[in-house]
């Protein structure tokens, strides 16, 4: 099902837009997506820029996804360790399932997500190709 | 005059054979590539349309200079294949900059000349200090009716530069002018998937007149030779006509070769000029004159004249990816896998 409200991604435009992050001020541990403590008990987060550069520690690929990324199908997901060391979950396209390995370098593109039904929102974001 | 302070370019991964398409369309290949002046043509992923190739070729743009990004006053995207018949492609490439909200922004059209009438379009504003920087972008993932000749040509691909004052220029902006009629040799009416031509009619009345036209008219105005440029771009609806309008002006193969792009990915539309001026630009000498006209059916040419500035040795250094590193990153599909690809562009 296609959620008709285009708000609640809205809402995510700036992470998944622009790969905005957070930085604990205490001990410098950064997150792709706002958390209310850092591993180290700190309830302060500075606001920061991810570069787009990381690598791959983890992957599989989905032959039957949901109805939103069918269009897409086979294609790969992936956690992706960021050089700033947060990790984010993504597809990783552009690419063979049988050509990515565990520590593949990657770069974050701007590629479309779903798009909701016929006549509702394109959603776009962040994905991952290897490195040129 | 307002300048290029930077540039970027971006080509989708995927590629189709003339011969792949030709099987299809039981047509012989060899003829197409004969008559065509191209081999293979650029695809755009199954998750790629106008604005995110605009995100890529900007993105590369904003990498070679380290220009506060929050003073670009101007995003104006030019395209036939915008994402939405009502919503800006431009809004959604601004946002995934983030440059702010103090921009202003458009998505033009003119068929394939509606990237390269955004330089214009910024070269006044900064000219007339209205804006410090604004961003130029065309771009297009082009249709192309299934068994149509165009088939063959139509591509994916755009290319982005950054205006700006000429002082910060890699390349200024000596002189630009345009030749515009109503020619009716190609369109795509509201609601339809494909566009239509005129057949032989985009040549002689449509592309050539304009082209020719705006190209006379620049030499004329600015008192310069063709001799005068080491580099010269004309449109390249296809690997031919850009030549036959070379041939008109005594332009050598020195000159025309080096931004002659069709030839490796096909026509990108309103990207395809454009990326021929990238093309130069990666390459090009401090003093180094480059011309390049656009076409766009409906029809009009725009012409410009620029001249690469000591800047652009540093810009060119710059850890940034050359439309040639697009044109060599290549995956070829078959038809059915393209069939797919192309689904998804509508």
């Amino acid at each position: 099902m296609f959620r008709k409200s285009p708000i609640i991604r809205w809402r995510s435009y700036g992470d998944r837009y622009k790969l905005h992050g957070h930085k604990c001020t205490k001990c410098g541990t950064t997150y792709f997506e706002k958390k209310g403590m850092c591993i180290c008990g700190n309830l302060e987060f500075s606001e920061m820029d991810f570069s787009g550069e990381g690598k791959i520690i983890s992957f599989t690929q989905i032959h039957s996804g949901p109805e939103s990324f069918s269009e897409m199908a086979p294609y790969c997901v992936g956690i992706i360790e960021l050089k700033e060391g947060a990790k984010i979950t993504a597809q990783i396209v552009d690419c063979k399932y049988e050509d990515l390995k565990i520590g593949t370098e990657v770069e974050a593109v701007f590629r479309k997500f779903y798009k909701s039904g016929e006549k509702g929102i394109i959603h776009y974001g962040t994905k991952f190709i290897p490195k040129l | 005059m307002a300048g290029i302070v930077s540039w970027g370019a971006y080509i989708p991964k995927y590629r189709i054979t003339v011969e792949e398409i030709a099987k299809v369309q039981h047509a012989n290949p060899n003829s197409i590539k004969n008559g065509l002046g191209l081999v293979e043509k650029s695809v755009p992923g199954k998750d790629e349309d106008t604005a995110t190739i605009s995100v890529s070729a900007a993105r590369n743009a904003l990498l070679r200079t380290n220009i506060n990004r929050k003073e670009i006053g101007a995003i104006y995207v030019g395209s036939e294949s915008h994402p939405y018949a009502v919503k800006p492609t431009v809004s959604i490439v601004g946002e995934a900059l983030d440059i702010g909200n103090n921009y202003t922004a458009l998505d033009t059209q003119f068929a394939c000349k509606a990237g390269s009438g955004t330089i214009q379009i910024n070269a006044g504003l900064v000219d007339s200090k209205m804006i410090k920087y604004g961003l130029s972008i065309g771009a297009d993932t082009s249709q192309a009716e299934p068994g149509n000749a165009l088939e063959y040509s139509a591509s994916a691909g755009g290319a982005a530069f950054l205006m700006g004052p000429n002082e910060e220029a890699v390349a200024t902006l000596d002189a630009t002018l345009s030749f515009t009629s109503d020619t009716p040799d190609f369109w795509r009416r509201a609601l339809q998937s494909y566009p239509a031509h005129a057949g032989r009619f985009t040549g002689e009345p449509a592309y050539f007149k304009h082209v020719v036209g705006a190209t006379k008219n620049i030499l004329e105005k600015t008192n310069t030779k063709i001799s005068d440029f080491k580099y010269v771009v004309f449109h390249m609806p296809n690997g031919k006509f850009p030549l036959r309008v070379a041939k008109i002006f005594g332009v050598t193969k020195e000159q025309i070769e080096p931004g002659l792009i069709v030839k490796k990915i096909g026509n990108t539309y309103s990207g395809s000029s454009i990326l021929g001026l990238t093309c130069v630009l990666d390459i090009a000498k401090p003093g180094d004159k480059i011309l390049v006209t656009s076409y766009g059916s409906g029809s009009g040419s725009d012409a410009f004249i620029f001249t690469a500035t000591e800047k652009i040795i540093a810009a060119q250094k710059a850890k940034v990816k050359t439309t040639e590193d697009y044109v060599k990153r290549k995956e070829y599909l078959t038809y059915p896998e393209y069939e797919a690809h192309m689904e998804q562009i509508h």
